[in-house]
């Protein structure tokens, strides 16, 4: 006869509600396992995705992603020089802000190197590739841009022609891609007025000089469009990305890059561990701590409630040691209510989990690993929440039976 | 030679110790046999009760022998034997309350004696019904004590006691929360257990309405056991 269970459906009532308490709790420390799962594969997500052996960044520093990264455009055409390189591709990457139709829109530009790339590596689950060099752009459904539809970022309008899906940087804002040159109109897109103010300063300084006095026609260029200055260098790109020949040596490759003072190179492992090592870390900690904190709060409340519950019974297990039953099976009794609490409060945890989770703001990845583990922890925060009803039931003395 | 149900011999029972000291029992000794009930009367404070749980080995004396069985069980507060495995072997208990586990039926509350004592599931269902069947309380096997009149939980309880066919039952006061009739079926129901089954039975009670229905009486004072020649 299992009493536990007879017991249990006794006090149904209380054991339901509280099972459901801890089933909230676990599903909170469930969630936050997967939130930081889910910054781990955000945060990795485009590094995977585009496909590049080798990250050429600004020089001593650990761009594009954990920190800011500006390097020439040309710099495309110096890596594709360098034997075994297959492929250079330019890339652009930052964050903007606007406000569409009435509400905050942010989002990650990514800029592809037209024509090489036209964004065919990416998975789309509606919609196409990008198709010319300006005005189109590639939305990730988290934004809530529909197929179509036009958007103004800066001076142009740009339409979204694909969809993906799950597609976010590591802040979890959904990635967008457009041309690298599209990109960096956004990037570097400046009111007409600054435009003109740019332009007279420019003439200002130029008429401050001597050679701009004896040759007026540099004064009318230096008042025209930055692109007509051949003196000004083009906008800078956030990094290079580079495929290697399926023959190439990696690492000779890797060391001719390494010689070049203006650069420093990572490979994709390098990149990951560096959005990992830095970004993701600290979250890491921070939602590990939580989780502790909860895993020990849902161990007390367990505790105290199974205790209680004992305190309920104290004279039927009195009772029960009085007709000899031995102690397994009354701390089994004390037990298997603990275990069946925390077994229950945990499959209500997934049960809610795969509900709500989806609807989080932020990714939530469960891995299977993580279910075992939490599902082990469950069971030793259960035994231990027992110990204190146990050692209750234990030390009750038969005759309490007699005293009331 | 048939050994008695149980025999106690010179039990002396101290609480405290110096200026704080109480003696509940002086000197008592007692012999029940198989197949006797007997009475145990006496005022409150008397030392009813301690000798009752000495003799369920729940209260050990200070000083004197318990034998049960014709086994001698503590001498003194010494074990001779594991005293929880022997309960459930040879003992059987009633109180004044049914004290039946609440969330067990009638059924469960007898069938769960007789798990304890390592009877198989299903052989102790079978045995748990037979004695709810004997004692007239069968109909309402698969109810929940609270369903229960308070005759009937006692029924219960004397069935509970019975389980294991224990060789003494020691009853505290069980007519006390019953009116006079169903208290007399329950003592009657004593009687029936021990001249039917052979079982000694020792029921400490203040009802002298059902003096009649006791092989013997003992009077309980100061901590002394009195044996009365005759029933009255």
């Amino acid at each position: 006869m299992n009493l536990a269970v007879r017991d249990i459906r006794h006090n149904s009532g209380r054991f339901a509600f509280t099972t459901v308490g801890i089933g909230l709790l676990l599903m909170i420390v469930m969630g936050m396992g997967g939130i930081y799962r889910g910054l781990i594969y955000e945060a990795t997500l485009l590094v995977d995705r585009v496909g590049a052996d080798l990250w050429v960044v600004q020089g001593h520093t650990r761009g594009p992603f954990a920190e800011v990264s500006r390097i020439s455009a040309s710099l495309e055409d110096r890596v594709r020089a360098v034997p075994g390189v297959a492929q250079s591709r330019r890339f652009v990457s930052h964050t903007i802000q606007r406000v569409h139709q009435g509400r905050p829109l942010r989002m990650v530009v990514q800029g592809l190197s037209w024509p090489e790339d036209r964004g065919e590596w990416i998975p789309l689950v509606a919609g196409r590739a990008l198709g010319q060099a300006h005005y189109e752009m590639i939305a990730d459904l988290s934004l809530r841009l529909p197929l179509g539809e036009k958007i103004k970022l800066g001076r142009d309008e740009y339409e979204v022609v694909g969809h993906t899906r799950g597609m976010v940087g590591t802040s979890g804002d959904g990635l967008t891609f457009f041309t690298v040159s599209d990109a960096q109109a956004i990037q570097f897109d400046v009111p007409g007025e600054a435009v003109r103010l740019e332009r007279a300063a420019r003439r200002a300084r130029l008429e401050g000089i001597e050679i701009g006095r004896l040759q007026p026609l540099l004064l009318d260029r230096a008042a025209g469009p930055s692109s007509s200055i051949p003196a000004l260098s083009r906008p800078q790109v956030s990094a290079v990305l580079v495929t290697l020949h399926p023959d190439a040596d990696a690492a000779a490759v890797r060391a001719t890059l390494d010689t070049w003072p203006d650069i420093t190179v990572f490979s994709t492992q390098e990149q990951k561990d560096l959005l990992l090592s830095g970004m993701v870390d600290k979250a890491k900690r921070q939602l590990g701590l939580f989780r502790v904190l909860l895993i020990i709060i849902s161990t007390i409340i367990i505790a105290l409630i199974i205790y209680t519950l004992t305190l309920d019974k104290i004279r039927d297990i009195a009772l029960l040691k009085l007709i000899g039953a031995r102690n397994r099976v009354i701390g089994g009794l004390i037990l298997q209510q603990s275990l069946l609490m925390g077994a229950f409060g945990y499959a209500l945890a997934w049960g809610i989990g795969q509900f709500t989770f989806p609807h989080f703001p932020r990714l939530v990845v469960v891995e299977l690993a993580d279910l075992i583990s939490l599902g082990f922890i469950v069971l030793v925060i259960s035994t231990l929440a027992s110990l204190l009803g146990i050692w209750k039931a234990l030390s009750v003395e038969p005759n309490t039976v007699l005293s009331a | 030679m048939i050994a008695p149900a149980v025999e106690v011999q010179h039990l002396r029972k101290v609480y405290g110790s110096g200026h704080t000291e109480v003696v509940a029992i002086r000197d008592a000794s007692l012999s029940i046999a198989r197949g006797e009930i007997v009475g145990m009367f006496g005022p409150s404070g008397s030392g009813k009760s301690t000798i009752l749980t000495a003799m369920a080995l729940i209260n050990p004396p200070t000083t004197g022998k318990i034998e049960i069985g014709g086994k001698l069980v503590l001498d003194g507060p010494k074990a001779l034997v594991d005293l929880r495995a022997f309960r459930r072997q040879h003992l059987g208990f009633v109180f004044q309350k049914a004290n039946l586990i609440p969330f067990l039926s009638a059924l469960e509350n007898v069938q769960i004696a007789l798990e304890v004592n390592d009877t198989a599931p299903k052989a102790a269902r079978k045995r748990a019904m037979e004695l709810l069947d004997y004692l007239g309380v069968g109909a309402r096997a698969h109810n929940l004590p609270v369903a229960l009149s308070g005759g009937e939980q006692q029924r219960v309880a004397v069935a509970r006691a019975l389980a294991n066919e224990p060789s003494l039952i020691l009853a505290d006061e069980p007519t006390a929360a019953l009116d006079s009739q169903r208290g007399r079926q329950v003592m009657e129901l004593f009687a029936k257990v021990a001249h039917e089954r052979n079982a000694g039975v020792l029921v400490v009670t203040h009802d002298h309405r059902t003096l009649d229905v006791f092989d013997r009486i003992v009077d309980v004072e100061d901590g002394m056991i009195r044996v009365r020649e005759k029933v009255a």
